[in-house]
């Protein structure tokens, strides 16, 4: 075992990191610009580069990188300080999907503008009344000629306020069992009819959305795959969430937890040497730990051409939860000053306090803890999985509650 | 980035796996566990004979002289089949404390036969309840003597040989090398709660003893020691703990209730995920600990502290909450889950308690200077 690139992978390491320190954005270049405006400007820098969506074909802005490539662009890329995250869910799950569904001239259209970053998608999937259970979604579309009619409402869409296009996914057929019924589509987000109003989240910040459809035409050739086959379309967007390796991720962490246990006391002692405190950062150390080591494993992997093992589905049902108990302790370890907030922060600007408040979105976006244990138990473990109440019975006959 | 065990290592433990599910399944287990023996004797001659102990002795003193990475591997399956042998003292600590701190002619002693299997060896540590440190040692050598008592010493009932730690005057500290056939030595078995390992207390009434080496040690080179022993410990407890999760998937496929396989129930799905999720962190963290182990990294502390916490979290959750998943008949006797809870709580209070290596954890986490890998 040992922790170093091949002789190959070094190369392109290097590689990547000349071109990166030679083109890096400038305060200068970044002066006035939104952080929107800023990602924008960088994106397109890479396109032009040649080093944009890097494992895609080169005919769409890529360069048909590698796995292991990927991963290292992105471990040299994460080292500046670059706005990424406005295109994660367009170039990593949409795109993707149009590669495997859509057609030929629409790849030509639509995947060089997402690697240039000159439009932004988004992914219109969950409902109010479908979340964990997806595949309960009501957002109706109906065939008018050529074009389908788009009449219901999202939810939780992150980005849409800013996305130029993104993919729906519509019940088209209400008497059918519920995965039977779907059918996935393109979508302009600035055809008639889309409404989206931010949602407050309860930090305060509005990075997602509702969207109402009332009325929308689109063409039939934004259909994704055959009538009714929306749920197969939907689970390849879903298989595709980025590969999370490495990086961790800003927040409340280890770190932060020891260097406030060095700082603040107990019993008028340096609170470090208190040893409920000692065992708790121990344990948290070794999720930290487990996971970064997690993701070595699933890097060695990838380096021999192989995919990561199912260990790598833990790091988000281990990690979410992690964040917030490891910043509730680092709270209580400031006692009153724990509850600071906003312009009163005075403890290392409150990593501590955003994380607490962050994280409970994190333990449900992108599947909740519990459809992740339930992932683990049925998909790595082989068990059954429950008996359903809906299991082959037209989505109309299916009980709803209120 | 190549963190994993290379082919032929992998072709060891598949080996190592195949051995032992023919020379000990649970039904051998159980035959020492219900037995008279303190071990079982065929399985040590044959795990000898195939070069286990051998496995990280240098070829110079009889052993393989291959490294810890293919001694992780044999740790782990010995802890999936709960082997009823002396492995862990003889090779683990008492190995080990000769190749780090035996001079050459106690190497020329001893290695040869302990990489045979002929000689077995264990480290006595623990005197009386709680935890025996460098200042508590009642244990003393004095002119090549050794008087005081060890309770309870693992595999102490089978060893030739044991380490003993003990106070050599001026509050120093030294490893010294026993003979425990001789007259002066009193070894009386004592049982522990696990019926497949022998223990023993030792008294030493002025028995012969030889310090290891220059003749004292350093407090943290005893801790160095035991850090080396405890990524082994950390491979056999994770090996106990996957077997443990197994066992509790199987039984959640084969038992119904209510018209279905409990382990449809998110109750009983959650449980066992939860297992799995201990288990991989567990096994993400003995990598790096068998990483740090055979590179002789300065990060060892750390690393076989995090490896050693993990590994007792998991195997301890693993087999308690395999018998729950068992219900009623985990409860019994007659069933194999015992065993697992047996061995796990055993192997989490040799060489240091949970608590123990999380605050040993943090130490290291004090003394890591920023920004290190």
């Amino acid at each position: 075992m040992d922790f170093k690139d091949t002789p190959e992978e070094a190369n392109f390491r290097s590689e990547a990191a000349a071109w990166m320190a030679e083109n890096q954005l400038t305060a200068e270049d970044k002066q006035g610009l939104s952080r929107l405006d800023v990602a924008k400007l960088w994106q397109k820098r890479k396109y032009d580069g040649g080093w944009a969506c890097i494992g895609w074909d080169k005919k769409y802005g890529g360069r048909g990188a590698s796995a292991i490539e990927r991963v290292i662009w992105d471990q040299e890329e994460n080292k500046y300080d670059v706005p990424s995250r406005f295109f994660v869910i367009g170039q990593g799950m949409i795109a993707p999907t149009i590669m495997a569904w859509s057609t030929q001239e629409y790849c030509d259209q639509f995947l060089p503008k997402l690697a240039s970053g000159e439009e932004i998608w988004c992914q219109l999937f969950s409902e109010p009344a479908s979340g964990s259970d997806l595949a309960a979604l009501r957002t109706k579309a109906e065939k008018d000629g050529d074009e389908w009619v788009i009449n219901g409402q999202k939810i939780w869409t992150s980005g849409a306020h800013y996305s130029d296009y993104g993919m729906i996914v519509t019940r088209t057929d209400p008497t059918v069992a519920k995965h039977k019924g779907l059918t996935a589509f393109l979508v302009d987000m600035k055809a008639a009819g889309v409404e989206t109003k931010p949602i407050k989240q309860l930090t305060g910040d509005a990075d997602f959305n509702e969207v109402y459809f009332t009325d929308v035409r689109i063409p039939d050739s934004y259909r994704l795959g055959e009538v009714g086959q929306g749920w197969q379309v939907a689970l390849t967007t879903l298989m595709n969430e980025r590969l999370a390796i490495g990086g961790g991720g800003a927040g409340a962490d280890v770190p932060l937890a020891m260097k406030i246990a060095q700082t603040v006391s107990i019993n008028d002692r340096p609170a470090i040497e208190d040893s409920a405190v000692r065992a708790k950062i121990a344990n948290f150390h070794v999720q930290e730990a487990g996971l970064k080591y997690n993701g070595y494993r699933a890097l060695s992997a990838l380096s021999r051409g192989e995919l990561p093992g199912p260990e790598n589905s833990i790091g988000k049902l281990v990690g979410a939860p992690k964040l917030q108990d490891i910043a509730s302790f680092c709270m209580d370890l400031l006692e009153e000053h724990g509850a600071l907030w906003g312009d009163d922060l005075d403890f290392m600007a409150g990593a501590a306090q955003r994380s607490y408040m962050g994280a409970p979105g994190l333990r449900i976006a992108g599947g909740t803890d519990e459809i992740m244990t339930n992932i683990i138990a049925e998909r790595v473990l082989g068990l059954p999985q429950d008996p359903r109440a809906d299991k082959g019975i037209p989505f109309n006959e299916v009980p709803t509650g209120n | 980035m190549n963190f994993e065990f290379s082919e032929e290592q992998l072709m060891l433990r598949e080996q190592a796996r195949g051995f032992l599910s023919q020379h000990c399944p649970p039904t051998r287990v159980r035959e020492v566990f219900d037995g008279e023996q303190d071990y079982d004797a065929t399985l040590w001659t044959s795990i000898a004979e195939m070069g286990w102990t051998a496995t990280a002795i240098p070829e110079a003193y009889g052993g393989l002289g291959l490294g810890y990475y293919e001694l992780a591997i044999i740790a782990e399956e010995l802890g999936r089949a709960v082997a009823p042998v002396p492995f862990s003292s003889s090779v683990y600590l008492a190995t080990e404390a000769l190749i780090a701190f035996g001079n050459e002619s106690q190497k020329e002693r001893w290695l040869p036969g302990l990489a045979s299997g002929e000689c077995i060896a264990t480290l006595a540590h623990a005197e009386g309840a709680g935890q025996t440190t460098a200042k508590s040692l009642t244990t003393s050598l004095s002119d090549g003597t050794l008087t005081g008592g060890k309770k309870p010493v693992a595999d102490g009932t089978s060893a030739n040989i044991a380490i003993v730690t003990a106070a050599a005057g001026d509050g120093s500290v030294t490893l010294c090398l026993v003979e425990l056939d001789h007259d002066n030595v009193d070894r009386s078995p004592i049982q522990t709660l696990d019926f497949s390992r022998g223990h023993a207390t030792l008294t030493f009434n002025s028995a012969p003893a030889e310090a290891l080496g220059d003749g004292t040690i350093t407090w943290s080179a005893f801790e160095g020691l035991l850090d080396r022993a405890a990524v082994l410990m950390a491979w056999e407890q994770l090996g106990l703990a996957d077997k443990a999760l197994e066992q509790a998937c199987d039984y959640a496929q084969q038992r119904y209730a209510f018209g279905r396989a409990i382990g449809s129930f998110q109750a009983i799905k959650h449980k066992l995920a939860g297992m799995y999720v201990k288990n991989a962190l567990a096994r993400s963290n003995a990598y790096h600990g068998a990483w740090a182990l055979a590179s002789n990294s300065d990060t060892l502390p750390l690393a076989a502290s995090t490896a050693r916490v993990a590994s007792i979290q998991a195997s301890l959750n693993a087999a308690q909450e395999n018998i729950q998943t068992h219900g009623g008949m985990g409860f019994t006797w007659e069933f194999d889950c015992q065993f697992y809870y047996r061995r796990a709580k055993l192997l989490s209070l040799a060489i240091g308690s949970e608590r123990h290596w999380q605050d040993r954890l943090v130490t290291a986490l004090e003394q890591q200077k920023p920004a290190a890998a």
